[in-house]
């Protein structure tokens, strides 16, 4: 009983969670417009959807930034954690407290400093302008992904390495850049998460010259619902689910630790969470 | 001794496929200091965990002073537990750890605050009332855990391998202790180990238990000179176990090849049987003195005796000895009838590696 | 090895982005440029007390507390049975608890509007069964629910972190020791998840009061938020001087939940933790 009433419970929460996102799919489908009425299944809103130019191109920007931004502070990130951490500790804590300001600042603050500073040095706010920013906010993530790596590595193969002979960038590449790996990922993974994700920072800093995916359902969906955004949603609801799994069988077939797979989903999550959202010390 | 406290019937868990307790029978004698012994898997926690309280039994019994208790909740319960690690409530301080069972039980507070320092000062805690409990050591804490549970004037007190975690100097300091408050307190302890020593020095009682099953119950003396069979001989102190031994006849039986005089009886006549001799009861002798010989393959200095290997026809006895040997010479081995334990014969159990050396 | 100058291009970038805009709120906050010289002046700062905008920092402080309390209230009993060992398949619950956070948060915001609108799936069953339409969207009801809908998994998630790391054997010692259900989980559980519960308000608290997105989609802009009058200094009013005193505004709060949760909350859920 006690047990039936447990599962009543998070049936219900997810019931609660998962209820608009299903009505949502299912109405991507709807041959008619006209919102709540079911007039049958049809793929209409699939065929308006790759014929709009406007949402082609956004879907294009978002990508693109997505790819550039995240692989610029990938290296960006990389090499910054790695220089951080020969730094002195006093100058290593102003690094990384000012680091860690766009990850707990509200992303409306973020957007808002930045599109004040494009136009106080001058930069036209559009594409170029939002990618900035993107690089801006994603760089903290990678940092953070690839300091602990950095706390664990273990020094003396690098110096094996240059005992044996290797020069000192042959030597970083064949021995720390490997252990960093995994940090690397994820700090890359989560970047162009964000990045796609975005939105506020985003409408901040293209002063409406750019959309991405996001900005162009914000828009439409300030007129109401629109069954292309339904169609959009579920497309986007179907990568990312799709990208979770890939995510996760890579990290299950690549764990040594079986009994830690369960949940890597979860542990991400987490992860993200922890980066994402507000505290830190 | 006094009369039964507790009394198991019959008891069975299982974990799914995992057979916990396969029938269990014991009974706790009031005050004394009953020990459970075993390797870990044993079955020697879930039975503590039964009487506790914190499992229910899939089958059996379980008595309190005769009243069966197997539906009284563990918060009803007139036992109290030392947790194997010390399970202190993280967020209260050690004053409040220990007021915690008499705050329940709504007796007023200037009781407990004398309670509270009186069993504080049992455990040598005197003062410490106010301090943290994440600052004290693993053998404050413990400390801390057991006064939480005196404090209740518990009927029983269990006791969960409440040494494990500390360092083997506290542990044995640690030992003294427990049995001094034993004594002091006078109330009934059951205690869970896997350390054979530990429950040899603490115990009235020592039950030696594997794959779920009771072994053997006695005084640890008994435990110690009559194993009543090859397992609690291997797990309790150190052994020459000879599985290919047979019985000729009564108080005549054949080791490692020849026929030696013990005092046991009643096993046939040309029976397999384990025989367990104590390495301490091993005496070598010349060779022309023995009709076993063997030749020494190992000498090892080990502080108050010579552990030595000897290397006999079909077997590798273990001596102890205060004098040395030397490697490769041929000795003559012999034991007195009396040091000679023989026992049914069956297949030994060895606990795996891990098992046996996990502290 | 001297990697130290691996760091000077995000030093330099860190210093353009980041500390350069971090200025510029402080300097836009503090400074009128009205008479075509830069002086300093507070009076956007105490704009902010005029009691229009001290109504919708009102309106934000109370719409986000009644969103976390009702995350919470919703949260606690399903972190606890998530964390619960008796309760089966709960690592697929919890991702599925998790998982819509991955969908964009616009998209989970907007997925309302088909069941809240006047023409919505719940008003077209509400008429169905003949109770008649009633207004679900453009009022605080459309825009807390938002809120909760958005923030409810950053609520369970830091709690069931939590509650899965307590020692079942403090649990089963509070037991032991004479306490009941309710006394354990009052004297017990409860204290011990307070680091969940602190993370957990805050993460829902902070995004609750700083949005714009869904103040402005569930009311239809009906529901003026800070978020809100931030975005409409920036977009439409350009008086950027207030916005960022708002902005400051944010700030600060962020900073003082930080010492907050840096005292009370669950360090290994705080990005801290990581490192």
């Amino acid at each position: 009983m006690k047990k039936l009433l447990k599962k009543l419970y998070i049936f219900l929460i997810l019931l609660f969670l998962y209820a608009p996102i299903i009505v949502l799919i299912v109405y991507s489908f709807n041959a008619s417009k006209s919102r709540a009425v079911w007039q049958g299944f049809s793929l209409t809103w699939y065929q308006q959807l790759f014929t709009d130019s406007k949402i082609l191109s956004a879907l294009e920007t978002t990508f693109l930034i997505a790819l550039i931004a995240s692989v610029v502070a990938t290296v960006l990130g990389t090499f910054a954690a790695m220089g951080m951490m020969k730094m002195k500790k006093k100058t290593f804590e102003t690094v990384r407290t000012i680091t860690y300001i766009p990850v707990l600042n509200p992303d409306i603050v973020t957007g808002v400093s930045l599109m004040m500073l494009f136009a106080f040095i001058g930069i036209e706010l559009g594409f170029v302008s939002m990618l900035l920013a993107h690089i801006t906010f994603c760089t903290p993530y990678v940092i953070i992904s690839v300091l602990p790596k950095l706390y664990q590595l273990d020094m003396s193969v690098y110096e094996a390495a240059q005992d044996l002979g290797a020069k000192p960038f042959y030597a970083l590449r064949k021995t720390i850049i490997p252990q960093l790996m995994p940090g690397i990922v994820t700090g890359f993974l989560l970047s162009f998460t964000l990045s796609v994700d975005d939105f506020v920072i985003s409408y901040f800093t293209t002063g409406g010259h750019v959309e991405n995916l996001s900005m162009i359902v914000f828009s439409m969906a300030r007129k109401g619902v629109n069954p292309k955004i339904n169609a959009v949603s579920a497309l986007l609801f179907v990568t990312v689910m799709i990208l979770l799994l890939i995510v996760n069988k890579r990290e299950l077939s690549s764990k040594k630790h079986a009994a830690k797979n369960k949940d890597t989903l979860l542990n991400r999550e987490k992860q993200i969470i922890k980066y994402r959202r507000n505290e830190g010390k | 001794m006094g009369k039964k406290i507790i009394e198991l019937k019959n008891i069975y868990k299982r974990f799914g496929d995992f057979t916990a307790i396969d029938g269990i029978n014991l009974y706790i004698n009031e005050g004394e200091f009953l020990t459970l012994l075993g390797p870990s898997g044993c079955g020697k926690t879930t039975t503590l965990r039964i009487i506790g309280g914190f499992e229910q039994p899939d089958e059996g019994d379980v008595l309190f002073e005769g009243v069966r208790i197997n539906d009284v909740p563990a918060h009803k319960r007139p036992l109290n537990t030392v947790f194997q690690k010390y399970a202190l409530f993280p967020h209260l301080t050690v004053g409040e750890n220990v007021a915690f069972g008499p705050t329940i039980r709504k007796i007023s507070p200037d009781i407990i605050q004398k309670d509270v320092k009186k069993y504080l000062e049992i455990v040598n805690l005197e003062g410490y009332e106010d301090r943290d409990v994440s600052t004290l050591s693993g053998g404050q804490q413990q400390r801390v855990a057991i006064a939480r549970a005196l404090i209740n004037k518990p009927r029983v007190l269990l006791l969960d391998e409440p040494l494990g975690a500390l360092d083997l100097k506290l542990r044995k300091d640690m030992q003294d202790e427990l049995k001094t408050m034993h004594k002091d307190v006078g109330i009934t302890f059951v205690y869970v180990t896997h350390d054979q020593e530990e429950a040899l020095t603490l115990s009235d009682t020592v039950v030696v238990m594997n794959n779920g099953r009771i072994l053997q119950i006695g005084t640890p003396v008994d435990i110690y000179n009559e194993p009543n069979n090859a397992f609690v001989a291997y797990f309790i102190g150190e052994s020459n176990i000879i599985h290919n031994s047979i019985m000729v006849k009564d108080k005549l039986v054949n080791i490692d090849g020849v026929d030696f005089n013990c005092v046991d009886t009643g096993f046939g006549q040309n029976t397999p049987v384990d025989v367990v001799v104590r390495p301490e009861d091993v005496v070598l002798v010349p060779a022309d003195k023995a009709d076993l010989k063997g030749i020494v393959t190992l000498v090892t200095f080990k502080g108050v005796h010579y552990e030595i290997w000897v290397e006999g026809p079909t077997f590798e006895w273990k001596v102890h000895s205060t004098l040395p040997q030397t490697v490769g010479d041929e000795l003559g081995i012999t034991v007195d009838p009396y040091n000679i334990h023989v026992m049914k014969h069956e297949p030994l159990e060895i606990p795996s590696e891990e098992t046996a050396v996990e502290v | 090895m001297s990697k130290r100058r691996f760091a000077f291009p995000y030093l330099i970038w860190m210093t353009i982005f980041i500390v350069v805009p971090l200025f510029l709120i402080f300097f836009y906050a503090f400074t009128d440029n009205a008479s075509g010289k830069t002086l300093f002046t507070l009076e956007h700062v105490k704009a902010i007390f005029q009691p229009l905008y001290l109504k919708v920092i009102g309106r934000s402080f109370y719409m986000s507390l009644i969103a976390t309390l009702v995350c919470f209230v919703m949260g606690y009993p399903a972190a606890m049975i998530l964390a619960s060992k008796d309760f089966s398949q709960k690592n697929t619950m919890l991702i599925l608890i998790v998982l819509p956070m991955w969908m964009n948060f616009l998209l989970r915001t907007y997925s309302w509007l088909s069941l809240l609108e006047n023409e919505g799936l719940i008003n077209r069953f509400l008429v169905s069964i003949g109770l008649g339409q009633v207004q679900l969207m453009y009022n605080n009801f459309a825009v807390i629910l938002g809120m909760v809908y958005n923030f409810l998994p950053f609520m369970i998630l830091p709690i069931y972190s939590v509650l899965v790391k307590i020692d079942k054997s403090v649990v089963e010692a509070a037991k032991d020791l004479g306490a009941n259900g309710a006394r354990v989980f009052l004297r017990i559980i409860f204290p011990l998840s307070m680091p969940g519960v602190v993370s957990g308000i805050t993460m829902t608290f902070m995004p609750a009061l700083s949005t714009f997105v869904i103040s402005r989609l569930l009311s239809g802009g009906k529901i003026t938020l800070i978020g809100n009058i931030i975005e409409q200094q920036f977009t439409i009013t350009g008086d950027w001087g207030l916005g960022s005193a708002l902005s400051l505004l944010l700030m600060v709060l962020i900073f003082i939940s930080m010492i907050f949760i840096n005292k009370y909350g669950d360090e290994s859920v705080g990005a801290g933790g990581l490192l």
